[in-house]
């Protein structure tokens, strides 16, 4: 244990976007778009997004484009909310927002909202608080969250609120930290971060570290590096961080490295993955851990890309 | 719809019905770094479903491919777009449809895609639905019973189409098997809540106390059972400090002694204190007892009881002790 790899963990990360030809590149090829952004955040956190060739990536996710404005996980599928914000969050790793028409992808997005403020996926009306965050995150970034009824948005995801202060996916659904990394981060970004009670959510979040110092999504369940993300992210936002043991935390991601090939798994000694690579460093990145660039917990993006959209000209 | 045939598994190469078309391989751009050389019979099934899906060719063997190309990668969410367009052109029995997703959820059962087709099913067949679906997702559960999609799913099931019955029953059969579910104590405060032919939570509540009680005494390191018991007075602090059962539990729990794990007692007292709670001199003595850190209330107020329990509290939950500190400086009102 003792450090981060980082070097070990850019060499995975280049390694698995360039390989095309295996198993695992092949099942996960519909997901692409995805996988860029868990990989080139993680790059850019490490000081590392120069290794890779930016206008290849870019010209590749302007392919993924569909005429009704969203992206798809890859070139030949479908458009999706979750790849659009992925393919809008790269685009902004890049500083390259510019290539898109921002009105056919913001009313893509619009275009999904239900009548009672939800948010569905796609054309098919998967309903989920994950695409309310989706939403009102890319449309943040776009600066077009006028385009949808936010009122609405917002008593959605208020009525996905539990009686122990999380959310779920629906209403009524137990509350589970990735749903709640979700609605806080779509509560903080629409200014609406008064209708969670902090203290309540709080302790409900910090209640997560278990024993070996990782963190849960659900009581009574295993510690899970990505938790280190929406865990962590949640009460960043609502400003309990300090309420969880961060050495704790800091030790049980190291361990979670495979320091000889890179990258992170979900937990000790299991098989790495790009997503797990992504939460162990935007987690260790929230804890300040030295050698990591400062992460928006809501934009899920470093803060100098943040204050890059949101600050210049 | 004929599954043996896919047990054989003969690439679409080799069979006749297939030879009209010209598979399309994946586009990987320009200069593809290296040449796409995964188990051959991914790559065919998927090259002739590119080809099938570009041409929107919506027919039989259209839909017989997607079932195939879905066995390789049940998370390939395009092929599922494409099964959907199809089944609607071609008007198939949506009941059919439901054994196959059965089929292919037994073992992908947290892949989104087919929670969601299944969804889409479900609602398209509407009441007739409900007591194949509850039937499913509590098979789903038998296997995983924490499984977020299966319970998700059954929460719009009952909402949707109904079948409330015997939801509280259900509840009750997966705590007995494994108390520590906390989906599961979930899906009773949701049945509690929302169940047309239950009367609410203040009907319940008498009952549900009851029933919460004997868990947390049963395992007091239990977090569900505690936050379900805070959740029954929820809006009713004034029902909920003054509820005779719920001081009792922590007093009995905090005078047991050995190693019985404190922590939610202590915090469930300390919540109660904030709420105007006069404690006994029995659970007073209780926390006392515990309190070996060397801090003493300096009186008889709430405050200092409520002091020593964030002192003990500092220390039996270390990892929190910040949580604890805060909330010591928060007892001042």
């Amino acid at each position: 244990m003792g450090e981060l790899a980082a070097d070990k963990h850019v060499k995975y990360i280049l390694a698995v976007e360039k390989r095309k030809d295996n198993f695992e590149s092949a099942v996960l090829e519909h997901l692409r778009m995805n996988g860029a952004y868990w990989g080139l955040t993680t790059l850019d956190l490490l000081g590392k997004l120069d290794a890779v060739d930016s206008n290849e990536i870019i010209e590749w996710i302007l392919k993924c484009q569909h005429e009704s404005g969203g992206f798809a996980g890859n070139v030949g599928h479908d458009p999706h909310i979750l790849y659009t914000l992925s393919a809008i969050q790269v685009l902004a790793l890049f500083d390259k927002l510019n290539v898109l028409d921002v009105d056919k992808v913001s009313t893509y997005i619009a275009g999904l909202q239900n009548e009672d403020g939800s948010f569905s996926g796609d054309i098919w009306g998967e309903v989920d608080t994950r695409f309310s965050y989706i939403a009102i995150c890319g449309l943040s970034i776009l600066k077009c969250l006028d385009k949808i009824n936010v009122e609405r948005a917002v008593n959605y995801i208020i009525s996905c609120r539990n009686v122990d202060g999380g959310f779920g996916c629906t209403p009524g659904g137990e509350s589970h930290a990735g749903q709640i990394f979700c609605c806080v981060a779509a509560l903080a970004i629409t200014g609406a971060l008064h209708y969670v009670d902090k203290d309540l959510l709080g302790w409900w979040l910090c209640e997560r570290q278990v024993k070996s110092g990782g963190l849960n999504g659900r009581p009574e369940k295993l510690p899970d590096v990505c938790y280190s993300w929406w865990v962590l992210s949640s009460l960043t936002m609502i400003d309990r961080v300090h309420w969880i043991s961060k050495e704790k935390l800091i030790k049980f991601i190291l361990n979670c490295q495979d320091t000889e090939n890179g990258g992170i798994s979900d937990r000790p000694d299991d098989a790495v993955d790009i997503f797990h690579t992504y939460f162990g460093v935007a987690g260790l990145s929230l804890l300040e851990y030295p050698g990591v660039k400062a992460v928006d917990p809501a934009y899920a993006l470093p803060v100098d890309v943040v204050d890059r959209i949101f600050f210049s000209k | 719809m004929n599954w043996e045939d896919d047990e054989e598994k003969l690439p679409p190469s080799q069979r006749p019905e297939w030879s009209d078309v010209s598979p399309l391989p994946q586009d990987d751009g320009p200069n593809p770094v290296v040449p796409i050389a995964y188990k051959p019979e991914f790559a065919e099934t998927m090259d002739y479903f590119r080809a099938i899906y570009r041409a929107d060719e919506r027919s039989p063997r259209a839909l017989q491919l997607t079932h195939q190309a879905i066995l390789l990668n049940p998370g390939n969410y395009t092929v599922w777009h494409f099964r959907r367009l199809i089944l609607e052109t071609l008007n198939k029995d949506l009941h059919q449809e439901l054994d196959y997703v059965s089929r292919i959820a037994e073992k992908n059962s947290k892949n989104y895609q087919i929670w969601h087709h299944r969804l889409w099913v479900a609602e398209k067949l509407g009441l007739d639905a409900a007591d194949r679906e509850l039937k499913f997702t509590e098979k789903i559960l038998s296997g995983d019973a924490k499984n977020y999609h299966a319970w998700s799913h059954r929460q719009w099931v009952l909402q949707s189409l109904g079948g409330w019955d015997d939801e509280l029953e259900y509840c009750r059969q997966l705590l007995e098997e494994d108390i520590f579910n906390n989906s599961a104590w979930n899906q009773r405060y949701f049945v509690i809540m929302k169940s047309p032919l239950l009367g609410g939570l203040q009907a319940m509540r008498e009952s549900e106390v009851k029933y919460t009680v004997a868990a947390i005494l049963a395992n007091p390191e239990n977090e569900s059972p505690w936050r379900y018991l805070r959740g029954l007075y929820k809006d009713d602090p004034k029902s909920w400090i003054h509820d005779p059962q719920v001081s009792t539990v922590c007093l009995k729990l905090l005078s047991s002694g050995g190693t019985t794990n404190h922590v939610f007692a202590l915090s469930t007292v300390l919540d109660l204190l904030s709420h105007g709670f006069q404690p006994s001199q029995e659970l007073r003595e209780a926390v006392e007892a515990l309190n070996f850190t060397g801090s003493r209330p300096d009186s008889q107020e709430s405050i200092g009881l409520g002091n020593v329990v964030c002192s003990v509290l500092e220390h039996a939950d270390a990892m929190r002790v910040n949580y604890w500190r805060w909330r010591k400086s928060q007892l001042t009102m």
